[in-house]
């Protein structure tokens, strides 16, 4: 079985496990989508006292939140196994039965739990992204379904990078990082807005160190079909998602590296 | 050509030191020392497909190192491994595919999951053909008894039953060879039986070649042929029990419960090695002194009810010999 | 309502004060954190005031202040319930609460306080000196925490947050009451978070939002934990006007501690009931 029928197997697994207890996974997801839905009426909020963000309009910044959001979810649903990496798997030793199955290990990791209660962002994201669609006069094509659904994509594969760079910490040191919370969660906070509107260096940062603005900035810019504020040329803006996926492969490879360690080390 | 060949494996662990004190931790921000740990020393051996081996030494001798090693989680400081042609490390997941290791104190089956939903996710991983799953499956579940098990999550289980199910995952894929850590512990004495007893059907009926780690010296004696000594990282034997025997040959024991109190007994030629109440044991050399000399000693000044002469058990065995080699634990 | 002497409720104060201090590394990468998502807001909201129309009766300085303030004292948001307690109900200790010779409100309101204020001390005073003093060093002037209106108005924050400390026990008890109730061992919080975040101020400044919703924000008890206090800070809500607030904020705080102490012999008997 390949490795995408393996992971549908693992995530079937986990909503059996999590179906057993069908009120506090409704509840919990509730609980998320009203707690994440209040950002986005908070900016509603601002819009309607400040009028506009610069050029930016409610409707345009939707997009923006609700693709972040929705790729953000995602990656949070699937990304519980290399949270809990360092204290569930390095601390206790479970790692060396993840070694002794014939598979790749972030595969498996990838397959300890489905988080079903992210459901809660999605589907505020999802909501978000429906307000902006109707309210965007914009002629939906293929290229703008394609380059929504790469910025989805890429924005999945971006912040799973960030989760599993934290989680290759936990080979060289014990102590808990969460550093890479600001990144995510401050990721998310950032890029809700057009990440246009930051000064120069925090825009620089989230392009060339961290590649948030490539998954979350530029498609959008793309689909919106205006001229890009900071001025990246056309082909630029339907390339970026790939930046998404090249961050996950560099986080992989130092996965590989920590890997080794550990096995050099032992436990 | 054997199945698993070891040559002057070598493994060194660098371990910071604890500095003492506070100004010492304080130190330790700044620098660590590190001190060498010489877990395995230049170990060699080679087993042939479908043997049975006991691996036993002391705690910290070396034992879990030289099975994580051949495992393929664990990578050596130097010397040669090879199991069925791959390098365990290097080539990592061809070689895990052909193993199944079972850790006694660890579950790998999936907490909340039902036991065969366990089975089934393990078919995925390790691919295998629904037809030879399913027949293996079958075989083990009727083998170890574990049909009404099945639809049981696993933290229901209690841990004979848990270690049934275990031994069955680890087989599920047909390894050619089963790695054993410890699998009786904490068993109740039935349970200990028909796990030895399936242990020895697998080796002997379906050939697979089993490693056995263990402190329990019951398994050893009915089923190890061949045994590893390991004590500081080497290897202090590797033959068989029977050929331990005869090395110390004379050594035997004679347990005597006598009729009357006997107080601090004493008699030429053997050495008490336990009283309880009236039942005495004595060691001697039978090279030395023979058995009925000794025993006429005894009955001169006192009256027997019973007698028995016994050879050293499996575990004063390794005692004495562990002691020998200053391989006693750390 | 109080039993005579407060001798085993400032007891208990101060072993729960004393072991939240211990979570100094936990701190200070929740320091961090906060930096970074203060950060973040204050810059979203500089450009709204920058790039764009409309008007606010706070002034961009003023809004930064609102966010960094709220930041600092983060850890008083009745956001979260006690863990002790979830503990306390699943392994059944919940029971030995009847046993102390306390009024068990109190003493749950006791343990909130210092749990509260527990946390905030450690987080607030490195990020009010950054945010104030370092950042004016360092150039970053233009989005420092601003200093008081005036000593009146300093006085005054003062005394409307202590009332925030008792509104916050006051609500956080309220939890920490419901996590007997609720079958999970949970508690409400996972619906009242978002509340608590958005009708405080934490989102965004209260006095950002529609005109028309600004008496019925003012007035809604959650206004009380950040909104009313930081406003008096800038004497944004001054004289007549802050203690107008603050009397607000105490009336909540009293209809909160009388609703849990009714509540709280309901939810003993609840215990005893279940068998702890």
């Amino acid at each position: 079985m390949g490795a995408l029928g393996l992971y549908g197997r693992y995530a079937m697994a986990s909503i059996k496990g999590q179906l057993n207890y069908p009120a506090s996974f409704v509840l919990l997801t509730i609980g998320q989508f009203l707690s994440t839905i209040v950002e986005f009426i908070g900016i509603a909020a601002l819009f309607s006292r400040f009028q506009s963000l610069g050029e930016w309009t409610l409707a345009q910044v939707a997009l923006f939140y609700g693709t972040v959001n929705i790729a953000f979810a995602v990656a949070d649903m699937i990304s519980r196994g290399f949270d809990v990496f360092g204290p569930l798997f390095v601390k206790t030793g479970e790692f060396d039965r993840l070694l002794l199955r014939p598979r790749a290990t972030p595969l498996q990791l990838l397959g300890y739990e489905l988080r079903l209660m992210r459901l809660g962002r999605l589907l505020q994201g999802v909501l978000v992204l429906a307000i902006a669609v109707s309210r965007l006069d914009l002629a939906w094509g293929l290229a703008e379904t394609a380059l929504l659904l790469a910025a989805v994509a890429g924005g999945v594969a971006f912040f799973l990078g960030l989760v599993v760079l934290q989680a290759t910490l936990a080979f060289w040191t014990v102590e808990s990082l969460e550093v890479a919370n600001t990144l995510t969660y401050g990721g998310v906070a950032a890029a809700q807005y057009p990440l246009e509107i930051y000064h120069n260096w925090f825009r620089q940062f989230f392009t060339f160190v961290v590649p948030l603005s490539c998954v979350a900035y530029f498609p959008i810019v793309g689909i919106l079909g205006i001229d890009d504020p900071l001025g990246a040329p056309r082909w630029f803006l339907y390339l970026s998602p790939l930046f998404g996926f090249v961050f996950l492969a560099m986080a992989l490879i130092a996965w590989r590296l920590g890997e080794r360690r550990y096995a050099s080390t032992g436990s | 050509m054997p199945q698993i060949a070891v040559q002057d494996l070598s493994k060194t662990y660098r371990v910071a030191e604890r500095r003492r004190g506070l100004i010492g931790a304080g130190r330790g921000l700044f620098s660590r020392t590190h001190r060498a740990v010489e877990a395995l020393k230049g170990v060699s051996f080679a087993l042939d497909r479908g043997e049975l081996v006991g691996i036993i030494g002391p705690n910290g001798a070396g034992k879990s190192t030289l099975i994580k090693i051949l495992c393929g989680i664990l990578m050596p400081s130097s010397g040669h491994c090879e199991v069925d042609g791959l390098v365990p490390w290097d080539q990592r997941i061809r070689h895990v595919a052909r193993i199944g290791v079972v850790f006694g104190q660890r579950t790998q089956l999936w907490w909340d999951l039902p036991v065969i939903d366990s089975f089934e996710l393990l078919r995925d991983i390790y691919r295998v053909p629904e037809v030879s799953f399913r027949a293996t499956a079958e075989t083990l579940i009727s083998l170890l008894r574990i049909d009404q098990l099945l639809h049981r999550p696993v933290r229901q289980l209690s841990l004979g039953q848990r270690m049934r199910c275990d031994i069955a995952a680890a087989l599920l894929h047909s390894p050619s060879i089963l790695f054993l850590d410890e699998p009786t512990i904490g068993l109740d004495a039935n349970s200990k039986l028909a796990l030895r007893d399936f242990i020895k059907h697998l080796n002997r009926h379906n050939g697979v070649t089993v490693i056995l780690a263990t402190h329990d010296m019951q398994d050893i004696g009915a089923l190890a042929e061949r045994v590893l000594i390991i004590g500081h990282g080497r290897i202090l034997r590797d033959g068989s029990i029977a050929a331990m025997r005869a090395d110390t040959p004379g050594q035997r024991r004679l347990v005597i419960d006598f009729s009357e109190d006997v107080g601090d007994i004493t008699v030429e030629g053997a050495t008490v090695l336990s009283r309880t109440g009236r039942r005495v044991a004595f060691a001697f050399d039978s090279r030395v002194t023979a058995a009925h000399t000794l025993i006429g000693r005894l009955t001169a000044d006192h009256d027997i009810a019973e007698l028995s002469i016994e050879e050293p058990t499996i575990e004063e065995l390794i005692a004495d010999f562990y002691a020998s080699h200053g391989a006693v634990e750390a | 309502m109080r039993d005579a002497g407060t001798g085993p409720y400032r007891a208990i104060f101060a072993a729960r004060f004393l072991m939240m201090l211990q979570y100094r590394a936990a701190a200070l990468a929740g320091i961090a954190t906060q930096f970074w998502f203060g950060g973040i807001m204050v810059m979203a909201l500089s450009a709204f005031y920058t790039e764009g129309g409309g008007s606010a009766s706070i002034t961009r300085a003023e809004a930064i202040t609102y966010i960094w303030l709220g930041q600092a004292f983060l850890g008083l948001l009745p956001w979260n319930v006690d863990p002790e307690i979830a503990v306390m109900m699943r392994t059944g200790n919940v029971a030995y609460e009847r046993l102390r010779p306390v009024d068990t409100y109190f003493y749950w309101f006791a343990r909130a306080m210092a749990w509260r204020t527990a946390a905030t001390l450690l987080r607030a005073i490195p990020l009010l000196l950054v945010t104030s003093v370092v950042f004016d060093w360092v150039g970053l002037g233009a989005w420092s925490l601003q200093p008081p209106q005036s000593g009146t108005a300093l006085a005054l924050f003062l005394l409307s947050m202590v009332a925030v400390v008792l509104l916050s026990s006051a609500l956080t008890t309220l939890l920490n009451i419901s996590v007997v109730w609720t079958i999970s061992g949970q508690g409400i919080n996972v619906f009242t978070n978002s509340l608590v975040l958005i009708l405080s101020g934490m989102v965004i400044p209260l006095p950002l939002f529609p005109d028309w919703a600004h008496l019925m924000l003012l007035l809604q008890p959650l206004a009380g934990l950040v909104d009313i206090p930081y406003r008096i800070y800038f004497a944004h809500l001054s004289g007549a006007e802050a203690i107008a607030g603050i009397a607000l904020q105490i009336f909540w705080t009293m209809l909160f501690i009388g609703l849990g102490h009714l509540c709280m012999t309901r939810t003993m008997r609840r215990i005893q009931i279940q068998g702890g």
